[in-house]
């Protein structure tokens, strides 16, 4: 009974979440929305028993990368108008991607019923007793291990391209040099003088 | 508690939903309660470091202080600026204090005692906490104005680059616990050389609880990491268009998250709920009141941090969390699962 509430919560809240991302006029708005999305998914990860994905999801999505969408639509100088006035242009295009996205969410669901996923599950039960974590990394540490740190490489490769591409070196840069502000004592940059009356002080 | 409920006859439903909101209460009231009467000792700690009295005059000892404060703000308008986003303006101090409270669910106060016992307690807590950003973005991009909205960027940046350290540091935890439950983790604290309860004693892991120390006070925005409220440059950052309860909410979510900073120090590092020394004698004492004791004790560490060392400049601080911390932190994570490589699981 809970179970079922929770679910319905959390999917219809999902669903307006999402096409409130997309209706919404203020890209500050539409972000949000996409979090309270995010936010209900790993819900309904909760109530399939998959702890581990919907912990993941909050930390990677809402916790990092929405907070950097956010950060950057924020800092925007949105113009409502010339958002809008490309809408009938782009429309074709936004169908055909909504076609292809129908197709291949129809064909997965497809291949889920009927195809070899399946019986690949039902050839490897998962064990009730093992939590998600154990699980999850005896499968990425073992049988996918190459497959995983392919990807670690990936990313580390997309990272250091992005930090290539917009690093650049600005002459006339005073840095700081930390180890020499340490050093720095009292005495290197103050003195005490007696100073005699009327005269001016020696810098 | 659920079977008590079942036992007069409640179907098993009812009887979960009514014990976890009867749980979910016994936790949150007394986390307030404990909030109003820290922002006293907070004060108070301020003020006998700088040879003042502090709040004196509300109650025996200005103990009430705290209340009428509180009662102050209830009776006082809010106000909200006409160029402010207003949904936003309102529903971001409601986000600081709801995120503050909902992490208290899984810190166990005892064996057994805790509201939500799950598996990935850890992660929970790094997930909650990683919300904790949005109520002060928020609120600095809803409120239209200068100064918190350069507070809500110092914020977001300050936030994320500490929660990079925190993560690799409570690596360090889980993968000496073994588990990402935090009774778990507790439990595996026991017994340092045979008689001393905590984490910290490990030399492996000490260095990890002082800079989860520093990382947690960065990641509340307390002194000396405090550049988002910084008078002298940000008048009060994020919180400056804010006015009565939802500015007092603002500063309820604040203390809140520091007193689970503190309770997260002394879990992760100095054994919880466990005595300091494993001697039976010691385990009379209930577990409830050790780890209230090193909250305290914490929040002490926090408060005389705050009164004696002079705000971080922004690079400063920036620098400590990419080039120092980060770094250390991820050689801690190699020394000690290589460590546990040579040792237990050879």
């Amino acid at each position: 009974m809970i179970h079922v509430i929770a679910f319905y919560l959390f999917a219809i809240m999902v669903v307006c979440s999402g096409a409130l991302t997309i209706l919404s006029r203020n890209p500050v708005h539409s972000v949000l929305w996409l979090i309270l999305a995010f936010f209900n998914a790993s819900g309904l990860m909760i109530l399939i028993g998959a702890e581990f994905i919907a912990m993941l999801l909050v930390i990677v999505y809402v916790g990092a990368v929405a907070v950097l969408f956010l950060f950057v639509v924020m800092m925007l100088d949105i113009d409502f108008a010339e958002l809008r006035a490309g809408f009938v242009d782009y429309l074709p295009f936004g169908l055909l991607l909504a076609l292809v996205l129908l197709a291949e969410i129809v064909l997965g669901i497809g291949l889920w019923s009927a195809g070899p996923i399946e019986l690949a599950q039902r050839a490897a039960p998962v064990n009730p007793e093992l939590s998600n974590i154990q699980a999850i990394g005896g499968l990425l540490y073992t049988r996918y291990i190459f497959l995983f740190e392919a990807a670690g490489i990936v990313l580390l490769v997309a990272m250091t391209g992005a930090i290539v591409l917009t690093h650049r070196a600005r002459g006339g840069v005073k840095g700081q040099n930390v180890a020499k502000q340490n050093r720095r004592r009292p005495q290197d940059a103050t003195r005490n003088i007696n100073q005699p009356v009327g005269q001016g002080v020696e810098l | 508690m659920t079977a008590f409920f079942q036992g007069l006859g409640l179907p098993f439903e009812g009887a979960w939903l009514l014990s976890t909101v009867i749980g979910i209460l016994v936790i949150c009231l007394p986390v307030m309660l404990a909030v109003a009467m820290i922002i006293y000792a907070d004060r108070k700690i301020w003020a006998a470091m700088a040879l003042r009295r502090g709040p004196n005059v509300v109650g025996p000892f200005g103990l009430l202080q705290s209340f009428a404060d509180g009662l102050k703000v209830f009776l006082q308008e809010t106000i909200v600026p006409s160029a402010s986003n207003k949904a936003l303006f309102l529903i971001a101090p409601i986000i600081t204090f709801t995120v503050a409270l909902m992490a208290w669910a899984v810190i166990p106060f005892q064996v057994g005692v805790v509201l939500a016992n799950i598996n990935v307690g850890l992660l929970y807590i790094l997930a909650i906490s990683s919300l904790g950003v949005y109520g002060v973005v928020l609120s600095g991009w809803a409120s239209n104005s200068k100064y918190p909205f350069y507070s809500a960027i110092r914020a977001s940046a300050q936030m994320i680059s500490y929660e990079v350290s925190i993560g690799f540091i409570l690596i360090t935890v889980v993968l000496w616990a073994g588990s990402f439950n935090l009774t778990q983790i507790v439990e595996s604290q026991k017994a340092y050389y045979g008689f001393l309860n905590g984490n910290g004693f490990n030399p492996l892991l000490f260095p990890m609880a002082i800079m989860f120390l520093i990382s947690a006070m960065a990641e509340t925005a307390r002194a000396p990491f405090d550049l988002t409220e910084a008078e002298s440059e940000l008048v009060a950052g994020y919180q400056t268009e804010y006015s009565s309860m939802a500015f007092a909410l603002f500063w309820l979510g604040e203390y809140a998250n520091v007193i689970l900073m503190c309770a997260l120090n002394a879990i992760l590092f100095w054994g919880g709920y466990l005595p300091p020394v494993d001697w039976a004698p010691l385990y009379y004492v209930p577990g409830i009141l050790w780890l209230f004791a090193k909250i305290l004790f914490f929040f002490f560490v926090f408060s005389w941090v705050k009164a004696t060392v002079p705000r971080y400049r922004y690079d400063q601080l920036m620098r400590l969390g990419w080039k120092i911390f980060l770094p250390t932190s991820l050689l801690f994570v190699f020394l000690v699962s290589g460590f546990l490589m040579l040792t237990r699981y050879s």
